[in-house]
C-alpha cells in the first residue's frame, strides 16, 4: 500500500527540513499523584504517544518535523475517540502513508481498545490526501501491510525508542 | 665478620632464587610482588633478579621464557624509578631484542617496555629506539586490545617526556587507523576492557601533540559529517581536547571546514548530545584562538572567525518566522563564552539587533523568545569581570535593556514575566548598572508579582527568589521601597482579624509572610523584618479573632526560612537566636501554664503540628551557633525545663510553675519537644549543665503513660543526646540506664508501646555511631518482629532504623552519623532477618518481609546489586506478600536485577511473568507503575525465552493501558510497546 519512496536510496525528498523544539516531559501534577484522582486522556496524553515516532527518512522525530502537533489531535475519554491529522513535510511526500501507517500502529499498540481512532491528513496539505486518508481508514488494509514483512520492519523502526 | 657479611648476602639472594623458581616453574603470583618489594627494600638489585632468571630466559620452551620476562616486567612496573641511567639502557636492549622473540612473548616484552617508559632517567635518543623497534617488530594492529593498549600507554609515556620528532606521521598512522574506537567489550571480558576506557586512552594520544595536528583535523572533520552517531561525538570529544594544545597557527586552515560542520550539526541534529559537543568544541576552538599570542603583523584569526560566525548566525535571528533562531542563539553564546574578547565582539554585534527585534515583535510569545536570548548574552558577562566603569560592554545599553526588562515585567503573559524578572536579576548582579530609580521600580514590580494569584504560581515564586538575591545587593532598596509595604499589610491584616472580615485579605496572609521572610537575605534586613514577625506572632495571641493552626504554622515557616538564611552569617544567626528562641518558649511556656481562661491562640500553640514547627524553628536557630554563644544559651534554657527558671523569658510574669517534669500539666510536657529541637541541635563540644539530671527525667517521661508526643519527644531526645555524648563510663551508665528502662517496660503492662518507642529510638542512636552496644539491641528489635502486639510496628521501626531523620540525629544538628551505616546495618543484620524469616511461624513471616524490604529499600543500588542474587528466592516469594510496602521494595529490588543479571533471571521467568501481572492490578498506584516498569525490564530477557509469553503479555498489557491514572497508562504504553517489538522485524 506504500509506494517505494526515497528509502535507503540516500537522496532525501526533502534534504533540508525545518526543525521545531522538542516540547519537554509533561510536568507531573499533584493531581497525577492522587490515587483517587482519575486522570482522563487527553490531547497532551495522546501527542506524547505519538510526537517520539522517528520519520522513516530523517533521523528527526514527527514532532520535530511538525508533522504532528498537539493542536491537531482531538481526543473524547468519554465517548472514546480520538482524531489525529498529522501534516506532511512537504505536499508530494511519498512517505505519508508510511508516517500515517505508523501513528495509527503507535496509537493501536497503546490506547484501550474501546477507542475509535482516525488517523488522517491535514486538510490541503498533500497532493493525494484522499487516497491516504482511505487507505489508513480501511482496516482491512491496515491489517494487511503489518502482514508484510518489510513494512512492518519500517513501522518498527519508526515506533523504537531512540537511543 | 666479611664471612658473616657474604652469609647475608647470600642468604636473600637464595630466597630470590626459590620465588623465580615459584613464579617460572610453579606458575604461582604471588612471588612477583614479593620480588619487587625486596628490591625497592633493597635486598638485592634488577641485576640480580635479571641474574636469577638467566636460564629460564634462554629456555627453549617459549611459555617459560614468557614467564620469566613477565616477572621482571611486573618487577620493573613496580621499581622503575629506582633504575640507573646505565641499567635502564641495558635492560631497553634487552626488550627490544625480545620483541623478535615468539608471539607468546611479546605481551610480557611490552610490558617491561612499558615500564621503561615510564623511568625518568631514560636517556634521550632511546624512546626513538623503542619505538622504531616495536613498530619494526611487531604488528601493532593485530595485536589484542590488552596490547594494543599497552602500545598506547608506552606511546603516551613518552610522548608526556619528550620529542617524536621523526616519527610524527607513522605514530599518527598506526594510531589514529583505530578512531574512532568502534569496540564493544565481549561478555565475560577478564580483561574488563570498557569501550570508553579505549576512547580515552586513544583520544590521549591522538591529542598529545600539536604535530598531529595536520593529519588529525581532516580526520576529524571527515568523522563529524560521517553518519554514526558515536563517531561524531567522539570526534568531537577529541577536537574538543586538542584545542588544550593547539594554537591559532594549527587551527588556522581547518576553520572554516570545523566551522561549517560544528554549524551543521548544530543545526540539524537529532541528538542533544551531538549538539552539546558541537557547541562544546565551538566553546574551546573560540577560547583557544583568544588564547593564542601573536606577532605584531599576524593577523588576529579570532577576529575572522567569529565574524564568520556572526555572517551566517545573525540573519536567523531577524527572521519573522523565527525557524533556527535558538541553534544560532546557542552557537552564538558558545562562542562568546568562551573569552571576554569574544564576549565583547559577539555581544556588541548580537545586541543592537535583539533590541530591535523584540519591539519589531508585537507577541508576548516571540518577544519572550528573543528576551530569553538577550539574557543568554547578559548572562555571559558575569563571567569576565571589567575593572574600568566604561569598559563595561552593557552600560551602553542599559536604558533600551531596563526598558525592556520593565515592558516584559509589566506584560500580562506570565512566560514573559519570568523571563522578565530573570533579566532583572542578571542586570541586577552587575556591579553599578542599574540606578536607584531603576531599583525603585523594579522593588515596585516585585512587591506586586510577589501577591499574584495561585495560577501564576511560577511567576510570584520566581519574584521572591529575586527579591531575595537582589536584596543582598541592594538592602537599603528593599528596605526603604519593600519592608514598609510588607509590614504595613501586616498591620492592616490583624485589625482586619480582628473586625471579622477574614476571607478576602486573609489569601494575602501567606503570601505576605512569604515575602518577608523571602527578602531576608541581608543582616540589616532581619533586623526589621524578624520583629515584624514575632510582633505579629503575639499580635495573634491577643487578638479578639481566632486565628487557625495554618495561620500559626504559615507564621512559624516565615521564621524558619528567615533563620535559615540567617544561618551563613554568624551576627545574624546569633541575633536571631537571641531574639527568635526567647520569644517562641515565651509564648509556648504562656500557653501551657494554667490559667483561668485559656485563649484559644493558647491551644492552636500546643497541638502537634504547631509544636513541630516551632521546634523546627528553634533547632535551625541553633545548629550554627558558635560554641561560646550555644553554651550561653544552653545555661538559660535547660534550667527553664529542670527548674521553672522563667528569668530569661522577654514576658515571664506567668501565673502558674512550669514544672514540665515534675508534676506539670500534659501541656507543659508536650513542650519537651521544644527542649529537644534545642539541645539536639547544640555543637557536640558545649557541655549541657545537669546533664544526668536531665537524662534521667527524659528517661522517666520516656515511659510515662502521657500523651504518646511528650514520651516519643522524651525519647528522641535522649536519643540525641545518647548519640553525641563521648564513650566513657558515663555514656555506659547512661545505657545501662535506658536498657533496664525498656526491659522493664517491655516486660508486661501498659507502657509495652512507649519502652519500644524508647529502644527503637536508642538503637537508631548507637547504629548510627556503630556503638557495639547497637548490634545487641537491633537483635532485640529483630526478637519483636515475631511479638503478636508489637510486632508489625517494629518491622516498620526498621525504616525508622535506615531513613534519615528531620528533627533530631541529623548530621546538621551535629549527631554523630557515619556515612556507611547503613551498608554496615545490611551486612550486620539481614542474614539474621533472612533466617528469622524462615524460621518463622507463617502469620508472622510477613513482619520480616516488611522489616528487610525497609533495610533493602533505603540501600543504594550499586551496593544492594552484588547481594541481590542469594536473596533471589526470598524476593520471589515476597511477590506473592500481600503488604504493599513489601510488594513495592520487592519490585524496585527485582527491575535492576532484570536489566543486569538477565541470564540468571530467565530461569524463573514464569513466575515473573505470572506475579508481575498480577500486581499490575494492585490497588495501589505505586505497586501498578513498579510492576509495569518491570515487566518493561522483562524484555531484557533473551528474546527466545520470552516469545511463549508474548500473546499472553500482550493482551493482558492492554488492561492498565486503561487505567484511570496517567502514571500508570505511561508505564503500560512502554512496557506493551517493547513487548510487541520482542521477535518482530526491525526491533
Amino acid at each position: 500500500m506504500v509506494g517505494s519512496g526515497g528509502m535507503g536510496g540516500g537522496l532525501l525528498e526533502n534534504a533540508n527540513p525545518l526543525i521545531y523544539e522538542r516540547s519537554g516531559d509533561r510536568p507531573v501534577t499533584a493531581g497525577e499523584e492522587d490515587e483517587q484522582v482519575p486522570d482522563s486522556i487527553d490531547a497532551r496524553e495522546i501527542f506524547d504517544l505519538i510526537r517520539s515516532i522517528n520519520d522513516p527518512e530523517h533521523p528527526l522525530t514527527l514532532e520535530e518535523l511538525n508533522v504532528v502537533e498537539q493542536v491537531r489531535v482531538q481526543v473524547s475519554d468519554p465517548e472514546s475517540t480520538v482524531a489525529v491529522a498529522f501534516t506532511p513535510t512537504i505536499p508530494h511526500c511519498s512517505m505519508a502513508t508510511l508516517i500515517g501507517l505508523s501513528i495509527k500502529v503507535k496509537l493501536l499498540r497503546s490506547l484501550p481498545q474501546r477507542f475509535k481512532m482516525d488517523v488522517h491528513i491535514t486538510p490541503g496539505t498533500h497532493a493525494s490526501e484522499h487516497a491516504v486518508n482511505k487507505q489508513l481508514a480501511d482496516k482491512e488494509r491496515v491489517a494487511a501491510a503489518l502482514e508484510n514483512t518489510h513494512l512492518l520492519e519500517v513501522v518498527n523502526q519508526c515506533l523504537s525508542a531512540r537511543s | 665478620m666479611a664471612a658473616a657479611a657474604a652469609l647475608e648476602a647470600v642468604a636473600p639472594l637464595g630466597a630470590l632464587w626459590g620465588l623465580v623458581q615459584d613464579f617460572v616453574m610453579g606458575q604461582q603470583e604471588g612471588p612477583a610482588d614479593q620480588v619487587a618489594a625486596d628490591v625497592k627494600s633493597g635486598s638485592y638489585t634488577v641485576l640480580q633478579v635479571v641474574e636469577a632468571l638467566g636460564s629460564s630466559l634462554e629456555n627453549p620452551e617459549p611459555r617459560t621464557r614468557a614467564r620469566g620476562i613477565q616477572l621482571l616486567s611486573q618487577v620493573l612496573l613496580q621499581c622503575h624509578s629506582l633504575l640507573l641511567e646505565k641499567e635502564v639502557v641495558h635492560l631497553i636492549l634487552f626488550y627490544e631484542n625480545r620483541l623478535k622473540d615468539h608471539h607468546l612473548v611479546i605481551p610480557s616484552v611490552l610490558q617491561g617496555l612499558r615500564a621503561l617508559s615510564l623511568c625518568v632517567a631514560l636517556p634521550p635518543g632511546l624512546a626513538v629506539s623503542v619505538l622504531k623497534a616495536i613498530f619494526q617488530e611487531v604488528h601493532v594492529q593485530s595485536l589484542p586490545q590488552v596490547d594494543r593498549h599497552t602500545v598506547y600507554s608506552i606511546i603516551t609515556n613518552f610522548m608526556r617526556t619528550r620529542e617524536e620528532g621523526p616519527f610524527v606521521e607513522e605514530l599518527f598512522e598506526v594510531t589514529s587507523c583505530y578512531f574512532p574506537i568502534d569496540f564493544t567489550p565481549p561478555p565475560n571480558d577478564p580483561h574488563g576492557i570498557q569501550r570508553e576506557d579505549l576512547i580515552l586512552s586513544l583520544r590521549a594520544v591522538l591529542a598529545s601533540t600539536p604535530r598531529f595536528a595536520e593529519f588529525l583535523l581532516p580526520l576529524l572533520i571527515e568523522k563529524v559529517d560521517s553518519e554514526i552517531l558515536s563517531a561524531k561525538l567522539d570526534s568531537l570529544q577529541t577536537l574538543n581536547a586538542c584545542c588544550a594544545v593547539y594554537g591559532q597557527k594549527e587551527l588556522k586552515d581547518f576553520l572554516p571546514s570545523l566551522w561549517a560542520s560544528i554549524r551543521r550539526e548544530v543545526f540539524q541534529t537529532a541528538s542533544e548530545r551531538v549538539e552539546a559537543e558541537g557547541l562544546a568544541a565551538l566553546n574551546s576552538l573560540t577560547a583557544c584562538l583568544s588564547r593564542s599570542v601573536l606577532r605584531a603583523d599576524a593577523e588576529d584569526l579570532l577576529d575572522s572567525f567569529l565574524s564568520n560566525i556572526l555572517q551566517d548566525c545573525r540573519h536567523h535571528l531577524c527572521e519573522p518566522d523565527m525557524k533556527l533562531v535558538w541553534p544560532s542563539a546557542k552557537l552564538l553564546q558558545a562562542a562568546a563564552g568562551a573569552s571576554a574578547r569574544a564576549c565583547d565582539h559577539i555581544t556588541s554585534n548580537v545586541l543592537p539587533l535583539l533590541l530591535e527585534q523584540f519591539h519589531k515583535h508585537s507577541q508576548s510569545n516571540q518577544r519572550r523568545t528573543i528576551l530569553e536570548m538577550i539574557l543568554g548574552f547578559l548572562k555571559l558577562q558575569q563571567k569576565w569581570s571589567y575593572e574600568d566603569k566604561d569598559e563595561r560592554p552593557l552600560s551602553g545599553f542599559k536604558d533600551q535593556l531596563c526598558s525592556l526588562m520593565f515592558m516584559a515585567l509589566a506584560d500580562p503573559n506570565t512566560q514573559l514575566q519570568l523571563v522578565g524578572i530573570r533579566t532583572l536579576t542578571v542586570l541586577g548582579a552587575q556591579p553599578d548598572l542599574l540606578s536607584s530609580g531603576d531599583l525603585e521600580l523594579a522593588v515596585g514590580h516585585l512587591y506586586r508579582l510577589s501577591f499574584l494569584e495561585e495560577d501564576s504560581q511560577s511567576c510570584r515564586v520566581a519574584a521572591l527568589e529575586a527579591s531575595g538575591s537582589l536584596a543582598t545587593l541592594y538592602p537599603v532598596a528593599f528596605s526603604s521601597h519593600l519592608v514598609p509595604k510588607l509590614a504595613e499589610d501586616l498591620c492592616s491584616e490583624e485589625s482586619d482579624l480582628a473586625r471579622g472580615d477574614g476571607p478576602t485579605r486573609c489569601s494575602q496572609h501567606p503570601r505576605c509572610l512569604q515575602a518577608l521572610s523571602a527578602v531576608s537575605t541581608h543582616p540589616s534586613i532581619v533586623k526589621e523584618t524578624l520583629p515584624l514577625l514575632l510582633q505579629h506572632l503575639c499580635q495573634m495571641n491577643r487578638g479578639s479573632m481566632t486565628p487557625g493552626t495554618s495561620e500559626v504554622i504559615a507564621v512559624c515557616q516565615s521564621l524558619q526560612q528567615v533563620a535559615e538564611k540567617c544561618q551563613r552569617d554568624p551576627e545574624s544567626c546569633w541575633y536571631f537566636h537571641q531574639t527568635a528562641v526567647p520569644c517562641l518558649l515565651a509564648l509556648a511556656v504562656q500557653a501551657s501554664t494554667p490559667e483561668k481562661e485559656h485563649s484559644v491562640l493558647k491551644k492552636v500553640l500546643l497541638e502537634d503540628e504547631v509544636l513541630a514547627t516551632m521546634a523546627s524553628v528553634i533547632a535551625t536557630a541553633t545548629t550554627h551557633l558558635s560554641p561560646d554563644l550555644a553554651a550561653q544559651s544552653v545555661a538559660h534554657v535547660v534550667p527553664l525545663f529542670l527548674d521553672g527558671n522563667i528569668s530569661f523569658l522577654p514576658e515571664n510574669s506567668f501565673s502558674g510553675r512550669f514544672q514540665p517534669f515534675q508534676d506539670g500539666s500534659s501541656g507543659q510536657r508536650r513542650l519537651v519537644a521544644l527542649l529537644m529541637a534545642f539541645v539536639c541541635s547544640l555543637p557536640r563540644n558545649v557541655e549541657i549543665p545537669q546533664l544526668n539530671r536531665l537524662m534521667r527525667e527524659l528517661l522517666e517521661l520516656s515511659c510515662c503513660q502521657s500523651c504518646p508526643f511528650s514520651s516519643t519527644a522524651a525519647a528522641k531526645c535522649f536519643a540525641g543526646l545518647l548519640n553525641k555524648h563521648p564513650a566513657g563510663q558515663e555514656l555506659d551508665e547512661f545505657l545501662q540506664l535506658a536498657v533496664d528502662k525498656v526491659e522493664a517496660g517491655l516486660s508486661s503492662g501498659p507502657c509495652r508501646s512507649q519502652a519500644f518507642t524508647l529502644l527503637l529510638w536508642v538503637t537508631k542512636a548507637l547504629v548510627l555511631r556503630y556503638h557495639p552496644l547497637s548490634s545487641c539491641l537491633t537483635e532485640r528489635l529483630m526478637g519483636l518482629l515475631s511479638d503478636p502486639e508489637l510486632g508489625p510496628a517494629a518491622a516498620d521501626g526498621f525504616s525508622l532504623l535506615m531513613s534519615d531523620c528531620t528533627d533530631v540525629l541529623t548530621r546538621a544538628g551535629h549527631a554523630e552519623v557515619r556515612i556507611m551505616f547503613r551498608q554496615r546495618f545490611f551486612t550486620d543484620n539481614v542474614p539474621a532477618l533472612v533466617r528469622g524469616f524462615h524460621a518463622a511461624p507463617q502469620d508472622v513471616k510477613p513482619n520480616y518481609l516488611k522489616g528487610l524490604s525497609h533495610v533493602l529499600n533505603r540501600l543504594p543500588k550499586p551496593v544492594l546489586l552484588p547481594e541481590l542474587p542469594t536473596l533471589l528466592s526470598l524476593l520471589l516469594e515476597a511477590l506473592s506478600c500481600p503488604d504493599s510496602v513489601v510488594q513495592l521494595s520487592t519490585l524496585s529490588c527485582l527491575q535492576p536485577l532484570l536489566l543486569e543479571a538477565p541470564q540468571v533471571m530467565s530461569l524463573h521467568v514464569d513466575t515473573l511473568v505470572t506475579k508481575f501481572l498480577t500486581l499490575s492490578a494492585s490497588p495501589s498506584m505505586a505497586v501498578r507503575i513498579a510492576a509495569l516498569q518491570c515487566m518493561h525490564a522483562l524484555t531484557r530477557l533473551p528474546t527466545p525465552v520470552l516469545l511463549p509469553y508474548k500473546p499472553q503479555v500482550i493482551r493482558a498489557l492492554a488492561k492498565p493501558l486503561d487505567d484511570k491514572k496517567r502514571l500508570v497508562r505511561k508505564e503500560a504504553v512502554s512496557a506493551r510497546g517493547e513487548w510487541f517489538l520482542l521477535g518482530s522485524p526491525g526491533s
